[in-house]
């Protein structure tokens, strides 16, 4: 067995390798978690020069914590370029012309009037956002300013981890993101309450770690280690070595299934269940190696890139591809899908950063990024961060708007390996070569959780029974499909095969018209003729109902046509100066 | 530069004492509920399993009769009162609620006919094979009093079936023919007869109280109105009918069961074909009773099982039966529509959830709301292949199974014959015979 030890909460570790032979104490650096609330300082723009190493070095030890806030204050002394608090509150009187003024004060009594009454106070923090003074980027703002304008709370989910001695980092943050797991290349795997910044558990695999990933909830965790799959407990306890699941890569976890997808080194997927612990499939893709993976939240597809520049779409049902795209020039190096299962982000290596429907399977946007986006992710309101080398640069509305310059960036220490959106805050998890840095990204989390689902401020009661229903309603793995409302659907080949089956069966269809058969009347009316005459009669009828359903099909078609056709006008009725060549 | 970030106060989320209930912020936001077509599917196949779980039908077995008890009659008033008849011609009141039997009286030598409760629930009337009918009070004799009936009329040919008109001091018995009697005269007012055959059972329209309608042993059913002095009309069936019930809310709908299997309701207006075959039933029904709501109906078979059918279905949604259980002679749907009454030949009355998987007693608003909202989840879902097959699954005793596997090998053996006929004689030579036009002979006015 190798060890995997939990450890105490204290930052100075010392492990203990179980084989007797070698009896190798190893210590762990004592600076693995500086904790704050004090930052080691990344350079404020990220296109400046780093400043010196030795400026942010730290040294660490248990009274840091007490000293910080003089720490912080000399800095902000020292710092030339820091903004004063009072610039922000003067904002307003910055506006001199009268038009714009006004055109302020309207829009505020319009913002007042409908979306504070109504949407905002419904749903509190809708509207958050970043803004620039005149002739200010505002992906030149520093992550210090906007820690330092915003509270003390939120500024305190902007902090660096310099764990410089078992990175690069890959990280998850758990369903309701109030939970974060860090694992590194070396072997340095830690789970940390990330908001009040205590740390469950610190273990060293002593093996690599490929990638980490929560599973349900936030007591157990998956990592992906040099050789098998291990499962931990939030104390850092093994809990399970699956042997089936080897060489994994990268990993994802279907939260409304219960099941873990691996994407691994020997070009296999595979899927474990997580709730009774078997494998439900196992597809070998015969692509090579599997090292890009997301999944699609909406419909539980997983999307695999490949080196030859295609897509794949798969699901535990089928040992094909569901869909193949074929993407880049150059090998994919990155996939994500957005909340709402429509589009679909990728970057390859031949720098380029493609948007795609992935409802229709159509490109709807392609940019050239100058060094290539090694790391994507998506956040709930759709912003889209890419790191591109150790640069971190997050875009707003890349479907919509042909974007020319980022919203956000950030330089951190050391290249990028992990990226990670944190649901339910504006807050953005890099992993890199130096530790792990959190960003502050405003607009970037869904405000508004809904507590029945993912509530991150649950109590150990309201867990216990969540997880209970969510077990309860775990959807099998069969029903994985493109479409996820299929099963809602009529089954109209069933129901036409059964309709024949019992024709068959009974030698008759029950449900056919029956054939007209005219009365017999008295008074000679029933001769040949006349019967003949009726029998007519009723056919032409018949006709001319079916005539008339045809005619009455054919004009509703063509009015929802034209009403189309208007609201498209309608739309598109910008008119241009050579609309008058027009004929 | 101005930003605004997401700022959470914990207090807004987190309840502030521990007697405070949860706070709960709710986001109906679709893409924040992703699956929600799997999700509904996978709640209504728990609810259909969970409803099988709880399917538990049978409450209790009153025994005390010394003798197969051969009819009952519901309380007109209270709910918690039965009354019912056995072979050795002695009558037991019961009390529901305590399950126990409160009064006991030998009201005939031999079998006990027939019984019914007068409108009001003051007395009640029996009539047995010693041709007498025998009127009683329903309060129990004080102490040192004798079983005495009211009043008693002899009659010149054995009764064996009796009802009450709904309002008016009128009743009708039959046997030979079909009388109607006033309280207050020991001959009857009216006598309908229409040839000659015995009659087993008589009942009146619960709407249109003037009406009558009766079984016949010359596979006839008989309509009667009680003001003139002849007969309706009637149809004649290809086997003999046992009983009939009225459906209490379209009261032109009677459901009559069967020796020949089967239950049919019949249009009282168009006796031509039934309006619907109820089949499922593995031997001769004997009973039937509607629900108060008029949309079910329950009936007793001579196989030892009850069966409760839709009034507009083929097949019933529900079988009861029990190890104990012997050919069930008659059946009663209580009043509030909750239970379902049932005597048998081994001298037990048996009393049956109306609702198999019904949670008895008073439940609590979040109980009903789930109950309420599994209920809606079935019903969205019933046409899936699984959540139909679990809910249709009835556990049946072995020869009960066999002998339904058996019918139905014989049915379509005779489908097929049919169809092969057909082929090949000259088309129209054979024309298709529905399963309602089979059963019916002719109707006569």
């Amino acid at each position: 067995m190798r060890p995997a030890v939990s450890s105490s909460r204290s930052p100075f570790l010392a492990k203990k390798n179980k084989t007797p032979t070698e009896q190798i104490v190893i210590t762990v650096a004592p600076s693995l978690f500086p904790w704050f609330p004090f930052r080691p300082q990344p350079p404020a723009r990220y296109w400046q020069e780093p400043q010196k190493k030795d400026e942010n070095k730290v040294e660490i030890d248990g009274k840091v914590t007490k000293q910080a806030p003089l720490q912080r204050k000399d800095k902000n002394a020292q710092k030339a370029k820091k903004r004063k608090p009072e610039e922000v509150e003067d904002h307003g009187k910055k506006f001199i012309s009268g038009v714009r003024l006004l055109c302020e004060q309207l829009r505020c009594r319009v913002i007042s009037s409908k979306v504070l009454l109504t949407k905002n106070y419904l749903f509190p923090f809708n509207l958050r956002f970043l803004e620039g003074d005149e002739g200010e980027d505002t992906c030149t703002i520093s992550q210090e300013d906007i820690a330092n304008a915003v509270d003390i709370t939120s500024g305190a989910k902007y902090f660096n981890l310099k764990l410089s001695q078992f990175g690069p980092y890959r990280l998850d943050y758990s369903k309701t993101g109030c939970h974060l797991v860090l694992g590194g290349r070396r072997g340095h795997v830690a789970c940390i309450d990330w908001r009040s910044k205590q740390l469950m558990c610190e273990i060293n695999v002593m093996e690599t770690v490929n990638d980490v990933k929560w599973l349900h909830s936030e007591a157990m965790y998956a990592v992906a280690q040099k050789k098998w799959l291990y499962i931990y407990d939030s104390n850092g306890i093994e809990l399970h070595c699956i042997r089936k699941f080897n060489d994994v890569l990268r990993m994802q976890f279907l939260p409304y299934h219960f099941l873990l997808a691996t994407a691994s080194a020997t070009s296999f997927l595979q899927y474990l269940d997580v709730s009774v612990g078997k494998e439900v499939a196992a597809i070998c893709t015969k692509t090579g190696r599997l090292d890009v993976m997301c999944q699609n939240p909406q419909n539980a597809i997983i999307h695999l890139g490949h080196h030859n520049g295609t897509v794949t779409l798969w699901s535990p049902n089928q040992k094909e591809a569901l869909v193949k795209m074929l993407c880049h020039q150059g090998s994919v190096r990155s996939v994500a899908v957005d909340k709402t299962g429509t589009y679909m982000v990728t970057s390859g290596m031949d720098k380029k950063l493609k948007v795609y429907d992935v409802r229709a399977f159509k490109p709807l946007k392609s940019y050239f990024i100058p060094a290539g986006a090694s790391c994507l992710s998506l956040s709930q309101r759709g912003l889209l961060s890419a790191a591109t080398g150790d640069i971190v640069q997050v875009y707003r509305d890349v479907w919509s708007t042909p974007v020319n310059k980022p919203y956000m960036a950030h330089r951190v220490r050391g290249a990028v390996w992990g990226l990670h959106f944190c649901p339910f805050e504006d807050v953005l998890g890099v992993g890199h070569g130096d530790g792990f840095t959190s960003m502050l990204v405003p607009g970037a989390g869904e405000p508004n959780f809904d507590g029945l689902d993912a509530n991150p401020y649950r109590s150990a009661k309201q867990k216990q029974e969540w997880e209970v229903k969510a077990l309860l309603e775990k959807i099998q793995p069969e029903l994985i499909s493109l479409d996820p409302t299929e099963l809602g659907h009529v089954d109209q080949a069933t129901l036409e095969q059964r309709h024949q089956d019992r024709v068959q069966a009974l030698g008759f269809d029950p449900l056919a018209k029956e054939k007209f058969v005219p009365k017999y009347k008295k008074k000679g009316r029933s001769s040949a003729g006349s019967v003949e005459r009726r029998k007519k009669q009723v056919g032409h009828e018949d006709q001319r109902d079916m005539i008339r359903k045809t005619v009455e099909d054919k004009m509703k078609i063509e009015k929802e046509r034209q009403e189309r056709e208007k609201k498209a006008s309608v739309f598109s009725s910008k008119k241009s100066a050579l609309d008058r060549f027009k004929k | 530069m101005k930003v605004k970030v997401l700022s959470r106060n914990p207090d807004d989320y987190v309840r502030e004492t521990k007697h405070d209930i949860q706070r709960v912020p709710r986001n109906y936001d679709p893409t924040l509920h992703p699956f929600e077509v799997c999700r509904e599917y996978t709640r209504a196949l728990n609810a259909t399993k969970l409803e099988r779980v709880f399917a538990k039908p049978f409450l209790a077995s009153l025994d005390g009769h010394r003798d197969g008890v051969n009819c009952m009659a519901k309380h007109a008033t209270s709910l918690s009162t039965l009354l019912s008849g056995s072979y050795d011609g002695e009558v037991k009141v019961w009390n529901l609620t305590k399950r126990q039997c409160v009064r006991t009286l030998q009201a005939h030598e031999g079998f006990v006919r027939g019984m019914v409760v007068r409108s009001c629930g003051t007395s009640f009337f029996t009539v047995g094979d010693d041709k007498t009918i025998k009127q009683w009070k329903m309060e129990a004799p004080g102490y040192g009093e004798e079983e005495e009936p009211l009043n008693t009329i002899l009659g010149k040919t054995v009764f064996t079936g009796l009802d009450h008109h709904q309002k008016d001091a009128v009743f009708a018995t039959c046997g030979q023919q079909v009388d109607i009697w006033d309280e207050q005269r020991s001959s009857p007012i009216r006598s309908f007869t229409w040839g000659m055959d015995s009659f087993s059972s008589v009942r009146f329209n619960p709407v249109e109280t003037e009406l009558l309608a009766s079984c016949a042993s010359d596979r006839s059913i008989i309509l009667y109105d009680m003001r003139e002095s002849m007969p309706l009309k009637k149809v004649i069936m290809t086997m003999r009918s046992n009983t009939l019930c009225w459906n209490p809310m379209e009261a032109y709908y009677f459901t009559c069961s069967n020796e020949d299997y089967n239950l049919y309701t019949y249009d009282m207006r168009y006796l031509e074909q039934p309006v619907t075959v109820h089949m499922d039933h593995v031997s001769a029904v004997l009973d039937v009773d509607f629900s108060p709501t008029g949309k079910e109906f329950v009936s007793a078979s001579f196989d030892k099982t009850i069966r409760v059918f839709p009034k507009d279905g083929g097949h019933s949604r529900e079988v009861y039966h029990t190890k104990r259980m012997q050919h069930v002679i008659c059946i009663k749907w209580s009043a509030d529509n909750k239970y379902i009454l049932s005597g048998s030949d081994e001298m037990n009355i048996r009393l049956w959830k109306a609702n198999a998987a019904e949670k008895l007693g008073v439940l609590t608003p979040r109980e009903r709301q789930a109950i309420n909202y599994g209920q809606k989840l079935k019903e969205k879902f019933q046409h899936h292949p699984q959540v139909r097959r679990i809910a249709r699954h009835r556990h049946l005793p072995k020869n009960i199974y066999h002998q339904r596997n058996e019918l139905r090998i014989m049915k379509e053996a005779r489908r097929r014959k049919e169809r092969n006929v057909r082929k090949h004689s000259k088309p129209g030579a054979v024309p298709v015979v529905s399963e309602k036009e089979k059963h019916v002979v002719t109707v006569v006015k």
